[in-house]
């Protein structure tokens, strides 16, 4: 059977049989970021058609459904508008930095591509602190929404990026705890692991009620984490008109708008290996026929699925919440959810020295 | 916005809203100084779209600057000429035709509900759902279908004239009317369960805003916006005009004081607004649309004075005759006017993202501000 | 209460006042020095209570311009009607801002579209016209925009 990790392997035989291994593991370097950058432009195509086929579908309408079949190359029609509208830099704007952001935006984005496993030994770079490099990497990203909005000399930017770094830096602390919850249980912070520690079952099943709490908690920070509705204060639009890319138009903007859906594509990839098991698939206990039948589906499929069903409910969020206010939302953060996902990691550890999960 | 500068200390920063901006659905232009999030203070300018009417009215006859006054407050065109034909009506002393005035109240709670749906669907959209904005639209449509039929017009509707309705209703109107009332009581609910009941949505609007009675009835607020905290000043019930004397509805009063408060008074007055259709729509009394009167207008010397409750509060028409065919003097009171004239008060001192939440209870729409 | 009982208790407070017949609501007319301290009467009088001023406006007759101030209580229900005649020349009158909250800013309205000037209004400037707008006031019968002007 054909599946991720074999294409992987022949190419590597195949190039390390052709050429001297230097020579070839810098063909695998090029390709490795050339199936990235691959990834990145499909995957925003499709989550932009995605989304609008979602919102369309909570709201009652039909969505995008001229350019192509259904209206499936919407989004590619649109990528082509923006790649060749004029790239304004406003006169007062802090060129170099106004330049520089949506880069920054975007490298953060695929970086932290690199550790997560998209099938069944198909990972970049399987480092063994995957789980705390993806935490920590992420954390970039505040600094390329704060340089757009420092830099575009508009109001409504910066006070887009004051909001947004207040929210980003705070929610962090959530989404980093409830990741915690589940390392305490697998004891490691390598991608692999944690997945194979999943084998006879999801995290979200075994680690009992902590992990559920842990879950949620995880959905709402790194809804948080990305700006999205209904915490996308750094760009709300009937308040600040578009926050901190205001001043962006077409590629730049696009590379912003970009770098959240992938980042949004990210943190569900994460959820999905922490909590839903990755790529493995479901299995249930003893069910040797079931889990058998299970087996068969490829992991890629597995991961991706996973994948996007959390991007579903991100988007199912997006589409039927209003938008909090500023205090509302870091009283959110402080009040309820620091402190319940302190106390539940302490449970999570109780839980993990006991011994009392599955 | 340069006398706002000048009034600004250190540490405080001057934003324009508007005149484009997504939440002042217009061309509203406040200049609010912030310091931090907080607003110290707002300050709104006007005139983007004042197009005089009441200068143009001057030079209108009696039949035609009622046209003109559908594009004041658009989403209640059928009462704003429902004022002026009733104005023009107690000038001439015409009396109006039972079947007239049935169809007026009818489409003027037809627009009325239209009017409370657009008003909710952008409300929400305000706050950051959008979703429900095409819930709205969904049952708004319907009554537009009802307008066009009827009227020939969607939304600047031209059909009151003095001494009754412009052309007898459409053949489908009854039929429709009661599918619209059906699609709505088979709906509603989902505008509780979408966003009455959402904890967010909740948490933005109770308490922010705060609109004692006092300051309503001071700074000359109407309609909803007065209902919500308690003070009765429905038109339609303390000054009736038409049939409403005899009509079965209750005036929705809310002691909360707040933009929750403003905005339970505007669902439930659709509720009753559905319920003076229902009593209505099958008791449409055969006779004239329209009383007889002469091709050519003249009001007698004199002033008159006419109130009618739109969906945003008391709309007055004061019209000041020197006996001949147009008006001396035309003055409207608009109850976006003074509604905005509270924003200043309530926004002092809360959030950027709470103003957005007052802008959409207050429910300004801004032609009727500028007129 | 009926015009009736109105009209003495009004008379009463300013023995000055003219009263007007024929309108819908008694309507009073006053001198512009008489204004403010009747409209404080009436707002603070418990019989009368005239605390909601529900239109404010101004008619050009002229050779004079006269100040329509629509007045009711919430409370009794009952109606009024201040006039002020003004000279068109110099038109000086006394804010009811202090009274009335929202005659601020229906005052900015009449002050920009007739120039009648209000006295000691707290923020007494344009508020529809284009800043900087220099020229007669629009809504007096004698102007003429030459650029943009349409006639009927």
């Amino acid at each position: 059977m054909w599946s991720l990790s074999q294409i992987a392997g022949s190419i590597h035989e195949w190039l390390s049989t052709t050429f001297n291994p230097t020579i070839a593991l810098v063909l695998e370097m090029v390709i490795a970021g050339v199936a990235i950058i691959g990834l990145f432009a499909v995957l925003g195509l499709v989550l932009v058609i995605m989304e609008r086929k979602v919102a369309a579908w909570i709201q009652i309408r039909l969505g995008p459904n001229r350019v192509g079949p259904k209206g499936l190359l919407q989004s590619a029609a649109d990528t082509v508008k923006l790649l060749v509208k004029e790239g304004m830099t406003p006169d007062g704007a802090d060129k170099f930095l106004f330049n520089l952001a949506p880069f920054i935006a975007m490298i953060v984005a695929m970086l932290l591509m690199a550790p997560i496993a998209f099938a069944k030994d198909f990972q970049l770079w399987d480092l063994n602190i995957g789980i705390l490099y993806v935490s920590s990497v992420s954390s970039i990203m505040v600094i390329s929404i704060l340089m757009a909005g420092w830099s575009s000399n508009n109001k409504y930017s910066l006070m887009g990026a004051m909001r947004s770094g207040a929210q980003i830096v705070s929610y962090e602390l959530s989404a980093g705890l409830a990741i915690l919850t589940i390392v305490v249980l697998t004891g490691s912070l390598q991608v692999s692991e944690i997945v194979q520690s999943q084998a006879n079952g999801w995290w979200l099943f075994k680690g009992h009620i902590p992990a559920i709490i842990a879950f949620v908690i995880f959905m709402i920070a790194v809804t948080a984490e990305t700006n999205r509705a209904p915490f996308d204060l750094a760009e709300a639009e009937s308040e600040l008109t578009a926050g901190f890319h205001t001043e962006y138009s077409g590629m730049k903007f696009a590379l912003f708008f970009l770098s959240e859906y992938v980042n949004v594509f990210i943190v569900c990839a994460i959820g999905a290996t922490l909590f839903l098991g990755g790529w493995m698939p479901f299995h249930i206990g003893n069910w040797d026929a079931f889990n058998h039948v299970m087996d068969y589906i490829p992991s890629s499929v597995w991961f991706f699925g996973k994948t996007f069903f959390l991007i579903f409910l991100i988007m199912w969020f997006r589409w039927t919440f209003p938008r909090l206010r500023i205090d509302q939302l870091l009283n959110l953060e402080w009040k309820y959810l620091l402190p319940i996902s302190m106390v539940n990691l302490l449970l999570m550890t109780a839980l993990a020295i006991l011994g009392w999960h599955f | 916005m340069v006398e706002e500068l000048g009034k600004t200390t250190e540490g405080d920063l001057v934003i324009n809203v508007g005149p484009q901006h997504p939440a002042t659905h217009g061309v509203l232009h406040l200049v609010i100084t912030l310091n931090g999030e907080t607003i110290k203070n707002v300050e709104p300018h006007l005139g983007y779209i004042h197009r005089s009417i009441e200068k143009m009215s001057e030079s209108l006859t009696y039949r035609q600057f009622i046209y003109v006054t559908s594009r004041m407050d658009y989403l209640s065109a059928h009462i704003n000429n429902h004022a002026c034909a009733l104005c023009v009506e107690k000038g001439l002393q015409v009396e109006v035709p039972e079947r007239a005035q049935v169809i007026r109240v009818i489409m003027d709670e037809l627009t009325r509900i239209a009017s409370h749906e657009l008003w909710w669907g952008a409300m929400a959209m305000d706050l950051g759902a959008l979703t429900p904005f095409f819930y709205a639209f969904r049952e708004r449509e319907t009554i537009n279908e009802i307008m066009e039929e009827t009227c020939g017009a969607r939304l600047t509707m031209n059909y009151m004239v003095p001494g009754g309705v412009l052309q007898d209703l459409h053949p489908d109107f009854q039929r429709k009317v009661k599918e619209f009332i059906q699609l709505y009581k088979r709906k509603i609910h989902e505008y509780d369960e979408l966003v009455t009941g959402n904890i967010i949505f909740q948490n933005r609007m109770k308490g922010v805003g705060y609109l004692s009675p006092e300051d309503a009835i001071s700074y000359g607020c109407s309609g909803p916006v007065t209902r919500g905290s308690g003070v009765s000043s429905d038109i339609r019930k303390r000054y009736p005009y038409e049939i409403y004397d005899k009509l079965e509805f209750d005036e929705i009063l809310e002691t909360g004081c707040d933009s929750f408060a403003r905005y339970l008074v505007r669902i439930r007055e659709m509720e009753q607004s559905v319920r003076i259709i229902e009593q209505l729509i099958d008791n449409i009394p055969e006779g004239d649309f329209q009383a007889k009167t002469k091709a050519v207008l003249k009001l007698p010397k004199g002033e008159f004075y006419q109130r009618v409750e739109t969906a945003r509060g008391e709309l007055g028409v004061y019209i000041v005759s020197e006996g001949g065919t147009t008006p001396y003097r035309i003055k409207y009171r608009s109850p976006g006017f003074s509604n905005l004239s509270v924003l200043n008060k309530i926004a002092t001192g809360s959030k950027l993202g709470d103003l957005v939440a007052m802008m959409g209870t207050l429910d300004l729409v801004i032609p009727d501000i500028d007129r | 209460m009926q015009n009736e009982e109105l009209k003495t208790i009004i008379a009463e407070l300013l023995p000055a006042a003219a009263f007007e017949e024929g309108g819908e609501w008694l309507t009073v007319q006053v001198e512009a020095a008489d204004l403010l301290a009747l409209a404080g009467k009436l707002s603070n009088n418990p019989e009368l209570n005239f605390n909601y001023l529900f239109c404010l406006t101004c008619v050009d007759w002229k050779t004079h311009l006269t100040m329509v101030y629509h007045l009711r209580s919430t409370q009794y229900n009952h109606h009024l009607v201040l006039k002020v005649k003004l000279n068109r020349d110099q038109p000086d009158v006394e804010t009811l801002s202090a009274i009335w909250r929202t005659a601020e800013f229906h005052e900015r309205e009449v002050y920009e579209m007739f120039g009648v000037n209000f006295l000691n209004h707290p923020d007494l400037r344009l508020l529809i016209l284009p800043d900087g707008w220099e020229g007669k006031n629009p809504l007096r019968k004698d102007f003429e925009d030459p650029i943009n002007m349409i006639k009927l």
